[in-house]
């Protein structure tokens, strides 16, 4: 057992409200550490307030688990300061894939017009428009395309 | 007075504030005025019980209590929310007015934290700065547009705000710790908070067509710092509480 091999069993966890996504694409696995046999992750939250995290540490500890015959310690904290520019490229397609928009790149701005200029997930046009910067859960903002005439959602950008 | 007393009674005034004002948001679910309202309120409340949840842990890690016993044990007079979050949702013109309010001042306050020499907090409010971002995008948006639709919708905001702006300026009410927090460079300040929150709201309040009060009727709604809360907090408490109340022992 090594970091690489717990990386690889992690990219098999899957955020459980966006399964085409692992949760290192997802860029939330901030520390792996192994001593002696034991193994400690960090993860932090895209949003504070995000009720999937206590799964996301159950699903890690399930997936580490066998791989040891010591313990693994899944602790979430804030040391390391999520932001929506930390979805690996896979992960933005993955997204994509679960007829998410990925969040634009913002390189620390945010303002409406950032939010509102997304393209569709399904036909790609540009003629959207944001009806919520709230969606179905605390990741997600909800938007309409004119041209293919569908309601999407977009994964929020965060600074 | 040492550090850490003056460092949790600030931190018990934001979560508090955070908790409060998360339970009241969360009154809107199922009964917003259109879907993507019900949803927004929603998770502005999810945001801010979650935030909250966080400042407690710290706070439980300075030798308070653990986060469930501080928000579902304390009786009113141990909270050290402000009077504007306590108060009943009232009709959606006054729920969005206090939301505009309040989040504004929230944000600024993490703007400022973010600095603070106290790197727990610092952490957090690095963190939460982003998320109240969609708060206060939300809150502008409704603002300008009710502030500018009807004559209906302009005079329910106006009043809206001349209710609540009183109570909205007791959000800035001094702490007993203000210079120590200030000297340590863990805080700047209720008062330079609150100039920095009066020259954000007040182009937005023009924009939406509104106007704030008068300087000479500002009177601050005060005492929720120090545990003396208006008769609209308790009966919170005890509902947020009731489940919780019948076996506390219980695992969930």
């Amino acid at each position: 057992m090594n970091t690489e091999t717990i990386y690889h069993a992690l990219e098999e966890v899957m955020d459980p409200e966006i399964p085409t996504i692992s949760i290192i694409d997802l860029g939330i696995v901030t520390g792996v550490e192994i001593q002696n046999d034991d193994i400690y992750i960090k993860l932090t939250p895209t949003f504070s307030g995000c009720p999937a995290l206590k799964v996301m540490e159950q699903l890690v500890f399930e997936k580490l688990t066998p791989l040891t015959a010591g313990k693994v310690n899944v602790e979430t904290n804030f040391d390391v300061s999520w932001n929506s520019d930390m979805i690996t490229e896979k992960g933005r397609q993955m997204l994509l894939k679960h007829g998410l928009a990925p969040p634009p790149k913002h390189e620390g701005y945010i303002e409406l017009d950032v939010l509102s200029d997304v393209a569709c997930p399904h036909c790609r046009s540009r003629n959207t428009e944001m009806k919520s910067p709230f969606g179905a859960t605390l990741c997600r903002s909800m938007h309409y395309c004119s041209n293919c005439m569908q309601a999407f959602e977009q994964f929020k950008p965060v600074i | 007075m040492d550090t850490n007393t003056a460092i949790k009674e600030l931190l018990y005034k934001i979560a508090d504030d955070q908790l409060i004002i998360g339970h009241r948001n969360s009154e809107w679910t199922g009964l917003g005025p259109i879907l993507e309202e019900d949803i927004a309120f929603s998770s502005m409340a999810q945001d801010k019980l979650g935030q909250s949840q966080a400042i407690y842990n710290i706070l439980n890690s300075m030798g308070e209590q653990d986060a469930d016993t501080l928000a579902f044990m304390r009786n009113a007079a141990q909270f050290h929310c402000n009077h504007l979050v306590e108060m009943p949702i009232g009709g959606y013109d006054f729920s969005l007015i206090r939301h505009f309010l309040f989040d504004h001042a929230e944000w600024l306050r993490f703007d400022m934290l973010m600095n603070s020499s106290f790197e727990p907090i610092a952490k957090l409010a690095r963190k939460y700065r982003g998320e109240i971002k969609y708060h206060i995008m939300h809150a502008d948006v409704w603002l300008k547009q009710l502030g500018n639709a009807t004559e209906e919708s302009h005079n329910r905001m106006q009043t809206a705000l001349d209710n609540s702006f009183n109570m909205a300026l007791g959000i800035f009410e001094n702490g007993p710790h203000e210079e120590q927090l200030k000297s340590e460079k863990i805080f700047e300040g209720e008062e330079i908070l609150k100039q920095q929150w009066l020259k954000k709201i007040s182009p937005i309040i023009e924009l939406a067509n509104l106007e704030l009060p008068a300087e000479s009727t500002w009177n601050p709604s005060l005492g929720g710092r120090a545990g003396k809360h208006t008769e609209y907090l308790q009966p919170l408490l005890d509902e947020m509480t009731e489940v919780f109340k019948i076996d506390p022992s219980a695992e969930w």
